[in-house]
């Protein structure tokens, strides 16, 4: 059996660009600030937790693919370019064959909210600029277009849990050696579209976007990292198996829980989600992380947020695993394992 | 330092299925088959009515019926015409009766598939699709609620879960009785073949002994104003590869296959429709909506189809092209044929059946694997519909009257925006 490290980590978050600020947050533990965004219609403004500017902006905001591109290729390209490192300049040149795994749920909703509203006003007057940044792969070509890589790349769309599923297929395309490296990305933009639908499941949940990538390869890198060890099945909710069997089922899949270990949880804002995973876990002992209570409802996104999690307090020696648990919005409960890989002088 | 301790090997049961690790892929990748079919386009409902107008070349074309378009260029399109009752499935009346028109042409084509494969409802049995938008006119409806009347919010939940694209998914692993996995690949126009491919690949390397795959996209107004905004609609019956041609028109379908390992098919004495013997991939990141103009990703994606059926490309006997007659796509297309082909060109039987069905955008590559496997099974060559003139560019044959022909292996391509390109290769099962 061949064995999977993680190479890399990137995120975009309300904690701001790069996976150090997203750590310092989790660790601090206290709720990111809100914001507020303007619901047309609206006496009132949403509360959100949005993405803030970049310090100083990024050099790929120059690509030509990427000066009208939208928030979520901008938040998939800059988690992307972090978790590649060094990496990026080896597959631009094309002697290394990356795959491109990008996982959304709600996806280009902004130019997507734009492009209708234009064709509910005037059908024949609708932008052709902003309706190719509406498709759900747009995020994964800009990417590919910046990198200069023509391997194989797939948008997998679903709840949460499409993130893990997206690292379980970067597996396999590393094992069938159909690429030497694989950075899967989840990412979600901002917009009171999406912030008002999930309102009308959960009042108090706080919309929240950006992205988190891990980039995964079959060498062991030298540096302390964490492998993945493993990826429960997806179990689905169906007719025939609710939320509270496929949790319990994901935990099932998941081994017992050591001392030093700790648990990242999804934590739904939805009660019905968060039962769901509290009964599926709740025997665990240890330590728990709830990314999504501080950072907010960041669908994939927040399930990027959580693995990314889960490697970096491995790759500092504060855990030496991890079990990540996924009870997702609608779709599926999936977890996954991290372990420590290396012994560091 | 970090002074890390070295930890033990995972410690999964090893008896329970995982996404990761697998068990060891077979010493020889495993010979996939298709078992069932099905198809809903705008010919009709179901592999024979499809069979018999993809093998005439009737084109499907209509005014356009499901929303106005009186303020748009083009206004035809491949409308599905549904029927009100759906086949039979595990659906309450309650959940049967509230369901989106893509879960509804996704039911008719499961349906047909599942019902000629005879599988049965399995506990594990993952399901593989490809669409660009899901049920996209119930995310329209909400949105137009959203702005009309912004503190109305009668039915807007249910249209939330229900336009999302994993919820058609959903329904129809319930509507049948499995329990997935379920995987939504959106590449737009190239999400059905990649769906195909990707299950093809499961079942190769050992990952699953029976796959549900296929693709599916309905007609919606954002899609069809997108395309004419880009000017990229025609006004009259789409033309691929003529040399007047003047852009696409769309559809609207689902299409199905049961896939499953030689071996499973074999043990449960399965009638086979077809074997998939190739797939190959690429990213064309030359602009977001233009191919290359030389086809080098479309190039590439055929090039890597064959190598993976260990074929040539003259062993190649029809080739479904993507053919979506906008000139920039065609012309790329041509290009990268001819090359791919080189001297074997002139040989090659091309078609593009887009000219009957219309662009199902995200089902049109499992509905031209659909289509493709009628020809192998029938022994015809699905002729293009509307071609007068055809691009000299183009060094192939073009297929453009309907004829019985000797066919073997049949290769088709699909790409889309963001520079996704996919193409399958099919063999007759004899």
């Amino acid at each position: 059996m061949s064995r999977i490290f993680v190479h890399g980590l990137g995120t975009v978050s309300p904690a701001s660009w790069g996976v150090a600020p997203l750590q310092a947050a989790l660790t601090k533990g206290d709720f990111l600030p809100t914001q507020s965004v303007v619901r047309p219609g609206w006496e009132k403004p949403l509360c959100i937790r949005n993405v803030p500017p970049p310090e100083t902006r990024p050099a790929f905001y120059a690509h030509p693919r990427l000066r009208r591109a939208s928030d979520i290729s901008l938040h998939t390209v800059a988690a992307a370019l972090e978790a590649l490192g060094g990496d990026v300049v080896p597959i631009q040149a094309g002697a290394l064959r990356l795959g491109i795994v990008v996982c959304t749920m709600a996806g280009s909703v902004a130019y997507s909210r734009r492009f209708y509203e234009e064709v509910l006003r005037e059908p024949s007057l609708a932008s052709p600029q902003l309706f190719p940044e509406t498709v759900f792969n747009a995020p994964a070509s800009h990417l590919a277009a910046y990198l200069n890589t023509n391997g194989t790349g797939y948008t997998l769309v679903g709840d949460d849990g499409t993130f893990l599923q997206g690292l379980a297929l970067a597996t396999d395309w590393l094992l069938d050696n159909r690429a030497d490296g694989v950075v899967v990305v989840g990412a979600e933009e901002m917009d009171w579209v999406v912030t008002e639908a999930i309102r009308l499941f959960q009042h108090d949940a706080i919309h929240s976007a950006g992205a988190g990538a891990i980039y995964l390869r079959k060498e062991k890198p030298p540096a302390a990292c964490a492998e993945l060890a493993g990826i429960t099945d997806s179990f689905l909710f169906t007719q025939s198996q609710n939320r509270t069997e496929a949790a319990r089922k994901m935990r099932v899949q998941l081994p017992p829980c050591g001392p030093d270990e700790l648990l990242c949880v999804s934590a739904q804002p939805n009660p019905l989600a968060a039962a769901a995973e509290n009964a599926a876990w709740h025997d665990w002992s240890g330590r728990r992380l709830a990314t999504k209570s501080i950072l907010g409802e960041g669908f994939t996104a927040a399930s990027a947020w959580q693995c990314v999690a889960a490697c970096n307090v491995i790759a500092s020696g504060r855990f030496s695993a991890v079990n990540t648990s996924v009870v997702g919005a609608n779709q599926q409960a999936i977890g996954a394992r991290f372990l420590a890989c290396a012994e560091t002088g | 330092m970090l002074g890390l301790k070295i930890l033990p090997k995972p410690q999964f049961e090893r008896e329970v299925r995982l996404l990761f690790p697998r068990q060891k892929s077979p010493a020889q990748p495993n010979r996939v088959v298709v078992t069932g079919a099905g198809i809903v386009t705008a010919l009709g409902l179901g592999c024979r009515l499809n069979a018999e107008g993809f093998r005439a070349g009737r084109p499907a074309f209509r005014p356009v019926t499901l929303f106005d378009v009186s303020r748009q260029r083009a206004k035809i399109a491949a409308e599905v015409e549904l029927p009100p009752e759906l086949p039979p499935t595990k659906l309450s009346a309650n959940t049967a009766r509230r369901l989106d028109r893509a879960t509804r042409m996704l039911l008719h084509a499961a349906h047909e598939a599942w019902t000629q494969a005879g599988w049965e409802p399995a506990e594990n049995l993952p399901v593989v699709l490809g669409t660009t938008s899901g049920e996209m006119a119930l995310g329209e409806k909400f949105l137009q609620q959203a702005i009309v009347a912004p503190l109305q919010k009668k039915q807007q939940a249910t249209r939330v879960m229900h336009y999302q694209v994993q919820q058609q998914g959903l329904n129809l692993c319930s509507a049948f009785g499995f329990q997935g996995p379920l995987t939504s690949i959106s590449n737009a126009c190239a999400s059905g073949a990649n769906a195909i491919g990707h299950a093809w690949e499961m079942l190769r390397q050992g990952r699953a002994e029976k796959v549900l795959t296929g693709g599916y996209d309905i007609l919606c107004q954002l899609t069809f104003a997108g395309f004419d905004s880009l000017q990229a609609l025609s006004t009259t019956p789409c033309r691929p590869f003529d040399a007047q041609r003047d852009g696409l028109t769309l559809g609207e379908g689902a299409a199905i296959l049961t896939l499953e390992t030689l071996d499973h098919a074999h043990k449960r004495g399965a009638e086979i429709l077809g074997e998939i013997i190739g797939y190959g991939t690429a990213t064309d990141t030359h602009h977001l909506t233009q191919p290359h103009p030389e086809g080098k990703a479309a190039l590439t994606a055929m090039t890597a189809a064959c190598a993976s059926a260990k074929l040539l490309p003259g062993q190649i006997d029809y080739l479904n092209a993507h053919g979506t007659a906008t000139p920039h796509n065609d012309a790329s297309e041509a290009a990268a044929i001819n090359r791919w082909a080189g001297d074997g060109a002139k040989d090659l039987r091309v078609s593009s059946t887009k000219s009957v069905s219309g662009h199902l955008l995200g089902a049109a590559g499992a509905a031209e694997a659909v289509v493709c496997l009628l020809a192998l099974r029938g022994q015809w060559l699905p002729p293009q519909a509307s071609i007068t003139t055809p691009d000299p560019a183009c060094r192939f044959k073009i297929s453009g009257e309907p004829a019985d022909a000797k066919i073997e292996t049949a290769l088709s391509n699909s790409f889309g925006f963001g520079g996704a390109n996919a193409t399958l290769i099919f063999r007759r099962w004899s």
